[in-house]
């Protein structure tokens, strides 16, 4: 049974049947239909995982036809270590933003149309095992964004996803061209993934180089790793709650997942000599963005900089080419997007009842809305990288694994830790603590649907940090072997 | 069975959970969960200290946490002699203050969160000491932060309480972060976190002689310190424990004795065989401590505030134990942690039943002449105060003896200054002491009453223990406390006793009770406000704390928030501003490009066009549609070809 190709055009059939048979007006029909089939795949993800094998590092569930045999492009899909839990994760917070998504009864119909549009190419790119293929997935999520957040964000939601779209495309094209270089350097030309794993390692090593840096900036600006994370508040602040949570859980993961797939496994020497930079744009990551959102007014961009700061984790454990830290920055990828997917929502649960994301203006609402602050607080440690939830792990781990290759970097990083607890308290203390702003005087807690769709992620953020092999034992033979194919050692 | 150590901290954890999730329905019988969670925790406690005792043997349990390749991290416990009697103080510290919190907070709409986050708090201390590795040690003492945050913030809705709580959690964060980087290069450099593997792995290393290794290794125990320096308090991380009162008093009471400051002790106890072969190191240890012992007794001297003059004590005491590690006087600093945490506990509970009783006045200025109407919290907290004060053979003395002792013959500089403090730590006890209890109540529109009997029992039960703790540590008993302690060898050091140090400490201790009687009795002999003036600039130093508070604000978090602000500027300025003009650019490029398009492109063409035409108008004059002028033409045409051709025949 053809598992992946289902999962990721389930979404599809949904679409096409809305688009066909349901009429716009009947918003209830469009969305009950948006939520099952955005459910479905979350079924399907628990299948895949189920018949993924951790132990084995290949590729399985492999599916492969001919697609455009002049070009040898062919439909490949395949699943292993690395990409079972972005397809768990997009699929857990496309549900999870599906419900975020019920109040939304603005021309309803196109919106579940985008927002399923949305999950068949964040699907797509992670199962797809053809750079053409995967070319062609990251290209669609594009689209849907782009009006996604132009038609039903906020004030300046033209300028935004305009901004959005641009800065990804410029992204997209520099990758394009990589693939191209690596396509044409190799004999027989190929876009096939696992035949390129074994052959680009010994291309010549200014050619990886350069091809890296043309990857990196298609990924980096996905990411996003500064200075290219400008699009990233805007597109935040603008787009309504539940396109924020896929933006932040999902699409930043694309980026980090090419460097996962693509990046460093085909063109590892480009890596290695590129690992000081990446370490330290990963290390101003963390500390600059840090900074900038201690200055925030603005509840969700604050949640927007701290995003764009934990980031930078993942390219300070991936650049220390060690096992630990490969493995410390995956899992800061899934606990991110768990997370911030989990911060925007606490955000937006605030923002449909006051209307406003200043921070300035709440005050005292834990003694209003106690379960809410409850959950706000838990995530809020978590981002902070309290022990026993699943950031610190991510944090440790990283900075365990790039220590070797990177001392100074990772003892510079730890001011980040620092200033990201400071402000995440002091945002806090202003939405939670001190005397109730009469204002908010009649404000209702958390409703059950809201609840619901916190509580799977308040539970996967408690799981990873108390058993972090949950995500480890299906990662890190994968890993391993890919450390191998870059030839490194494997050490601490 | 052997896991049974590590249901300690879980019962606490699992009675956190249950509270939280159930708080109201529990309502007032969250307590009892608490309660009864942290009893049962005791009971284990005490069968394990029992078998720790009986047969010096350590118990060990664990588990494997992470695995990356061939690599694992395990998870576990190990409690050994040391671990075993801080289970014990904890548990039974911690009990008793929870069964006095359920009179002091009764009432409060905010029960069962308050004994939810006691229970975290008690089962992350608990973690901490059971924890059979740095990590798991780590991960417990954050947590404790965590919960440090919640409670000192308790009232929420009072903006000083807000902020003292993240001024705890973020000072002692600075500290989590050097821990945390101790850690890595710990484990880069001996490769492991294990205290027992450890203990094998640093004496090997160190023994190779390599520079390198040997400054990796000091720079690794200097980091791992400077969480003790912000867990416990030390200067210059000291100034979050001051405003930490602004919690409930059975939380001060929670955070200077049982938990929270003695855990950063006890990480440098864990982790001694770092220290112990590098000097260097333990003299930095040596010197913070002493610093901070005297640094806060002359804070406490001028203080009003009756919690604010027992947080300052406990930086002082705090900086013993310290200094006694640093000193190498291992068993002697763990020990004056033990009685420590029973006269400790006992001071701020007291001074809890006093505010209690006297209505949430915390300034002793206004009180006076509690004897009479409190008298059991009176006569226990005496008892506190001889305790601390260090008169025989109440239990301070024989610990802060054996610390001086270890002083005098390490460091003559750092026992004059302990002796000092000791002196100062006398005085500013018993002046606190007799400004609360004796002479007569300044403030008169205050009625105070006694506490209710669930909040004096422990008073009492802390009494007994702070009064005779110190016997099984004292020479009579030839140090059985000490040895209990299984101190490793590389830690053992051997004083001879010593009648000048014994002698003196006891007359320090005299002499500062004596002075504060001259100066704070009923009816003084030396008026206070004279000597403060005699002071002058030293006087309102201490009483400003030495300004430490406003340097910080000036040199760190102000410059902090603007470099927030100016990161925010940076951004929005430089970095987007770089992307808005690239977009900019580009417009601009377009519509030159359009107007090239329009005037030049378009233009040639146009041009074309216009050419074209006017030739056409030029042309069209001949083309009249007269038959006769066309004939014309066309034999003009031919006359042309023929002469042509003739032309060129010829």
């Amino acid at each position: 049974m053809p598992l992946l190709t289902i999962t990721t055009f389930t979404p599809l059939v949904g679409l096409l049947l809305i688009l066909l048979f349901v009429d716009g007006r009947r918003v209830n029909t469009v969305r009950w239909m948006g939520v099952i089939f955005s459910f479905l795949p979350l079924l399907l993800s628990a299948a895949i995982v189920a018949v993924h094998q951790p132990s084995n590092p290949d590729f399985q569930l492999v599916e492969r036809l001919s697609w455009i045999p002049a070009l040898g492009i062919e439909y490949h899909l395949g699943v292993d270590g690395i990409s079972v839990p972005m397809v768990v994760l997009t699929a857990l917070l496309s549900f999870v933003a599906a419900l975020g998504s019920w109040n939304i009864t603005d021309r309803a119909k196109e919106y579940w149309i985008f927002f399923l549009l949305l999950q068949v190419g964040m699907f797509g790119t992670f199962v797809s095992l053809d750079l053409f293929l995967f070319y062609v997935f990251w290209e669609i999520v594009l689209v849907p964004m782009y009006f996604l957040i132009g038609i039903w964000g906020g004030p300046r939601r033209e300028y935004s996803a305009i901004k959005f779209f641009l800065f990804t495309l410029v992204g997209s094209v520099a990758m394009l061209i990589g693939f191209l270089a690596i396509y044409f350097a190799v004999e027989p030309h190929t876009f096939s993934i696992p035949v390129l794993l074994g052959r680009t390692g010994s291309l010549p090593h200014t050619l990886q180089s350069v091809v890296f840096l043309a990857i990196f900036l298609g990924f980096a600006i996905k990411v996003p790793v500064v200075p290219f994370h400008t699009w990233l508040p805007d597109a935040h602040v603008e787009a309504p709650t539940p396109i924020s949570v896929i933006l932040a859980g999902v699409l930043l993961k694309m980026g980090t997942y090419g460097f996962f797939r693509i990046g460093f496994p085909l063109l590892p020497e480009g890596a290695r000599q590129w690992s000081f930079a990446f370490a330290v744009l990963g290390v101003i990551g963390i500390v600059y963005t840090a900074y900038v959102a201690m200055a925030q007014r603005d509840f969700k961009k604050l949640v927007a900089y701290s995003s764009v700061s934990h980031m930078g984790f993942v390219l300070l454990g991936m650049a220390g080419f060690t096992l630990v830290g490969f493995s410390g920055a995956y899992f800061m990828t899934v606990s991110h997007g768990v997370l911030s997917g989990a911060m925007f929502l606490c955000v937006g649960v605030l923002y449909d009842r006051t209307h406003t994301r200043d921070l300035d203006a709440f005050g005292g609402l834990m003694a209003r809305m106690p379960i809410y602050g409850g959950m706000l607080i838990l995530f809020s440690c978590g981002a902070l990288g309290l022990p026993g939830l699943s950031g610190f792990v991510a944090e440790f781990l990283s900075l365990l694994g790039a220590f070797g290759r990177h001392p100074w970097l990772v003892g510079i990083s730890v001011l980040g830790i620092v200033i990201t607890a400071a402000f995440m308290l002091l945002m806090m203390r202003r939405v939670l603590m001190g005397p109730l702003n009469e204002r908010w005087a009649n404000l209702s807690d958390i409703s059950a649907r809201e609840l619901w769709s916190l509580i799977p992620l308040a539970v996967a953020t408690i799981a990873l940090g108390v058993f972090p092999p949950l995500l480890m034992h299906i990662t890190d033979p994968t890993l391993a072997r890919m450390l191998g194919i870059i030839g490194f050692e494997v050490a601490p | 069975m052997d896991f049974l150590p590590a249901l300690i901290p879980v019962l606490p954890l699992l009675a956190f959970a249950v509270i939280i999730t159930n708080g109201r329905r529990l309502g007032w019988s969250a307590c009892l969960v608490a309660v009864g969670a942290s009893l049962t925790s005791a009971v284990l406690a005490a069968l394990v200290y029992s078998r720790v005792l009986l047969s010096h043997e350590t118990l060990a349990w664990s588990f494997e946490w992470v695995r990356w390749g061939e690599t694992a991290l395990r998870m576990g416990v190990r409690i050994d002699g040391l671990g075993a009697l801080m289970l014990f103080m904890v548990t039974v510290v911690g009990t008793l203050i929870e069964i006095y919190a359920i009179g002091y907070m009764a009432g409060d709409k905010t029960f069962s969160r308050f004994f939810a986050f006691v229970s975290l708090f008690m089962a992350g201390m608990l973690g901490l000491v059971v924890a059979d590795n740095l990590l798991l040690l780590f991960v417990s003492w954050e947590i404790m932060g965590l919960c440090s945050y919640f409670l000192i913030g308790f009232y929420f809705h009072r903006p000083s309480a807000a902020a003292a709580g993240i001024k705890a959690f973020i000072t002692t964060r600075i500290g989590d972060v050097g821990l945390l980087i101790g850690m890595i290069l710990l484990w880069w450099t001996a490769g492991t976190l294990r205290f027992d593997e450890l203990l094998l792995a640093v004496p090997a290393l160190a023994g190779l002689g390599d520079a390198h290794v040997d400054l990796m290794l000091t720079a690794a125990a200097l980091l791992i310190f400077v969480g003790t320096i912000g867990k416990s308090a030390q200067f210059p991380l000291h100034v979050w424990l001051p405003d930490a009162m602004e919690g409930p008093t059975p939380v001060s009471a929670l955070i200077h004795a049982a938990t929270m400051v003695a855990a950063g002790v006890f990480l440098v106890a864990r982790s001694f065989i770092l220290f112990a072969q590098f000097p260097a190191a333990l003299t930095v240890v040596a010197w913070v401590g002493g610093f901070t012992a005297l640094f806060a007794a002359l804070i406490a001297l001028t203080q009003n505030d009756i919690k604010r003059v027992l947080a300052y004590s406990t930086l002082s005491q705090l900086g013993y134990m310290v200094m006694a590690l640093g000193l190498g006087a291992y068993a002697a600093g763990m020990f004056h942690l033990i009685t420590h945490a029973f006269f400790k506990a006992l001071l701020f509970m007291g001074a809890g039943a006093v505010i209690h009783g006297f209505h949430h006045v915390q300034d002793m200025r206004r009180m006076g002449g509690l004897w009479g109407k409190m008298p059991w919290t009176a006569w226990t907290f005496l008892v506190a105060t001889l305790a601390i004060s260090g008169i025989p053979p109440l239990s301070g003395f024989w610990s802060k003896d054996e610390i001086l002792l270890g002083a005098f013959h390490e460091s003559p500089v750092l026992w004059v200054a302990g002796t000092f403090t000791a002196f100062l730590t006398a005085f500013y006890m018993f002046r606190l002491f007799f400004m609360t209890f004796t002479g007569r109540q300044r403030d008169g529109e205050i009625h105070a009453h006694e506490s209710p009997a669930v909040m004096i029992l422990p008073l009492v039960v802390l009494a007994v223990g702070a009064a005779l703790l110190g016997i099984p540590g004292s020479p009579w008993m030839g140090l059985w406390v000490q040895h209990s302690l299984d101190v490793p060898a590389y830690a053992l050091a051997h004083h001879h006793h010593s009648n000048l140090v014994m002698g003196l400490s006891i007359a320090v201790a005299v002499a500062g009770i004596a002075l504060a009687w001259l100066m704070y009795a009923p009816r003084p002999t030396i008026q206070p406000a004279r000597v403060a003036r005699a002071m002058g600039r030293l006087y309102t130093l201490s009483l400003n704390k030495f300004h430490i508070d406003e340097i910080y604000a000036a040199l760190i978090i102000n410059p902090t928030r603007a470099l927030a602000r100016g990161s925010f500027r940076f951004d929005l300025g430089l970095i987007d501003g770089a992307v808005n003009g690239m977009g900019w650019l580009q417009r601009a490029l377009a519509s030159l490009k359009g107007l090239f398009d329009k005037w030049v492109v378009d233009g040639i063409v146009n041009l074309l066009a216009t050419i074209v035409q006017a030739l056409s108008a030029v042309f069209g004059l001949i083309q009249t549609g007269r038959v006769h002028n066309y004939l014309l033409l066309a034999s003009l045409g031919a006359l042309v070809i023929a002469c042509l051709t003739w032309w060129n025949m010829g």
